[in-house]
């Protein structure tokens, strides 16, 4: 018999379809990251790069870096929340108020910026927070000595203007798939538009917001370019520390301690977040319906 | 001295536009205290566009609106005191059992203390028997329980009226004709104002006191379900309200509360006029409308009762047997296919087969002339 059995040939199949990704995420993450995680416990060749050792001096020597972590554990945050406040607003009025002709129009400006470079956006914003740019159009109104650029400031402001796509879409999404015969009941019942919107909206498009959030937050964990440009070299995050530590001090073996410190937090950044939309049972459910 | 009882909604000439359409068209309604009331009528008729006026979802583009003599017209939902049943419930899913039905007591102020609203749920529950439930997530529920838990929600408000929006469309035969009970119960208990709006005929007319029977956005006729299945003001109404065969023809001359009608091909027949409109005009068109159940079969003409009026040759096209009794199709040459249902017979003799030749027959005043609409 040269065919196989049912069950064996639909393994087949899933080998087959697991495959493509199985191999990609092995060679290009777990592989890597093990590699990274041996070089943590290693120790600076001489001429720079990795020796074989086994150290713990990589990770007691965290603190040395405590700034980049300060900066990156705060701004992190803090961008995601701020962009959370500014998407909000805004995939409200797409969702809700904004005729359905016009949605789709606004809906492609949201997302328009994505198709230019991020370094040339950045640059952008180099001139307009820069001492030629809004600093000197303040100037006129008699607010003088403002500094932008170069300041956590500027940083946020990159992270809101960077990320706000990536925000909005996800909380678009759970505003526009929520029943709005919820909103005629909470008003049936005796509750105004803005009682409503804090029992019955809010609530049921979290789940969107805490997709959104945990996007932007990832992504401002690992950001290198942003703090690079507007951050100016003085706000710098735990990318930036990457930089340095691999390609100018070479000192692998530290920089791979700071770099599994940063997949460590990440980690029990994402857990945290799972464990909140997994509780959130109610939340979850109105998600999907 | 008179003391007129002011009807718990009143609507007074009420017309909605949307666009060039006219959903409503001049509606005047009045909701007496305590009744049980549906809406009946075909889809687009206007009957759910009637419900969001009252609940102020819509306003209505001519008229006004009264809540017990207040009038509300242009006044917002939240501000109303009624209350909806929605047709698929729009329980909030955030929210657990109780946090539904306490939902309406936390939106007043000053907000009622903690325990009063706990008492509240507990016997809002109880009403509808879902005791314990309060912990309960809403889509842990089946059908009929969701139902009740929207009615809960509804009901603890202690509104002027309780609209109803299809309720029990969702829900499967058996479960319906249950909750149809339930609420008629629960309607008697709590003593408020129900209006119902439901396309289904039978709901309407075995749970309401009053229907108003709506054809494109107009009020055709409002009656208790005995007047409207008896005494219709048209064609329309007999048609929706229970079966009925019709026949059409031209108005003659009424004599001594008789109405001649000629019919097809120089057939004649009597009949009388809908006690809830004017006679027909002599030389009118008009149905003359009979129930099956009115309708008179016999082996033969002769074996038809003395006060049979109407007699014709036809012959059974079809029966179905419903046990207490027995539906028949039969066919006459020119006045075409009608029903007729015969009660059950212990003379087996008078069981029709298919094919058989009958005679048939009803009394006069069994046969309504009516305008077609």
């Amino acid at each position: 018999m040269s065919q196989l059995a049912p069950a064996s040939r639909s393994k087949t199949v899933t080998a087959l379809l697991v495959a493509p990704a199985g191999l990609f995420f092995f060679f290009l993450l777990v592989l890597p990251l093990i590699v990274v995680i041996i070089y943590s416990f290693g120790a600076r060749a001489d001429a720079g790069g990795y020796a074989p050792a086994f150290t713990l001096d990589n990770y007691a020597n965290l603190p040395a870096r405590g700034q980049a972590f300060f900066n990156t554990l705060t701004l992190a945050p803090l961008g995601t929340l701020l962009t959370a406040l500014f998407a909000y607003p805004l995939a409200y009025f797409l969702a809700v108020k904004a005729s359905p002709k016009s949605r789709t129009l606004l809906l492609v400006l949201v997302i328009v910026p994505f198709w230019t470079s991020q370094l040339l956006r950045y640059y952008a914003w180099i001139m307009i927070l820069g001492s030629k740019g809004i600093p000197s159009w303040l100037a006129y109104l008699g607010i003088t000595d403002l500094r932008i650029i170069n300041t956590p400031w500027a940083v946020l402001i990159g992270a809101v203007y960077g990320f706000l796509p990536l925000m909005v879409l996800p909380i678009y999404v759970s505003l526009e798939k929520l029943d709005k015969r919820l909103l005629e009941a909470s008003a049936d019942l005796g509750a105004n538009s803005w009682r409503s919107f804090l029992q019955v909206t809010l609530p049921l498009s979290l789940p969107g917001v805490a997709t959104g959030s945990m996007l932007v937050f990832i992504l401002l964990m690992g950001e290198y370019i942003l703090p690079q440009l507007l951050g100016g070299g003085k706000v710098f995050f735990i990318g930036n520390a990457l930089v340095d530590l691999f390609l100018q001090s070479r000192n692998w073996p530290f920089g791979a301690a700071v770099s599994t410190a940063l997949v460590a937090i990440m980690f029990v950044t994402i857990v945290i977040y799972m464990r909140f939309v997994l509780s959130r049972g109610d939340v979850r459910r109105a998600a999907l319906v | 001295m008179t003391q007129t009882i002011v009807p718990d909604i009143s609507f007074r000439a009420v017309s909605k536009r949307y666009g060039e359409v006219l959903a409503v068209d001049r509606v005047d309604l009045d909701l007496p205290k305590g009744s049980f009331v549906s809406l009946l009528g075909p889809s687009g008729c206007g009957k759910t566009t009637c419900l969001r006026m009252m609940a102020g979802f819509e306003q209505p583009s001519e008229g006004e609106v009264f809540i017990r003599g207040d009038n509300v017209t242009g006044v917002p939902a939240y501000k109303r005191p009624v209350n909806m049943v929605f047709q698929h419930y729009a329980l909030f899913p955030h929210l657990n059992v109780a946090d539904n039905v306490s939902y309406g007591l936390r939106q007043r102020s000053p907000k009622p203390p903690r325990e009063t609203v706990a008492k509240a749920v507990d016997e809002a529950l109880a009403m509808v028997r879902l005791q314990g439930y309060g912990q309960r997530r809403t889509w842990e529920l089946s059908g009929g329980q969701q139902q009740r838990v929207a009615l809960a929600r509804a009901l603890i408000n202690r509104p002027a009226v309780l609209l109803l929006d299809e309720p029990l469309a969702a829900l499967d035969r058996k479960l319906r004709h249950d909750m149809q009970i339930e609420l008629q119960n629960l309607q008697r208990n709590v003593g408020i104002t129900f209006l119902l709006v439901t396309h289904d005929q039978e709901e309407a007319l075995s749970m309401s006191d009053r229907v108003c029977i709506m054809k494109d956005g107009r009020l055709v006729q409002t009656g208790t379900p005995r007047e409207l299945y008896d005494e219709p003001v048209n064609g329309y109404v007999a048609d929706f309200v229970g079966k009925s065969n019709f026949f059409a023809g031209i108005a003659g001359n009424a004599r001594s509360g008789l109405i001649d009608v000629a019919l097809a091909d120089g057939m004649k027949a009597t009949g009388r006029a809908s006690r809830s409109t004017v006679s027909p005009q002599s030389g009118e068109a008009v149905l003359v409308s009979v129930r099956p159940e009115q309708i008179r079969l016999a082996a033969a003409a002769t074996d038809l009762p003395n006060q049979v009026a109407f007699r014709a040759e036809a012959k059974v096209l079809n029966r179905i047997f419903l046990g207490e009794q027995t539906e028949y199709l039969v066919a006459h040459e020119k006045l075409g296919e009608f029903m007729v249902r015969s009660p059950r017979q212990g003379n087996q003799a008078l069981a029709f087969e298919i094919g058989d030749k009958v005679a048939v027959g009803w009394p006069p005043d069994a046969a309504l002339i009516l305008a077609k609409d």
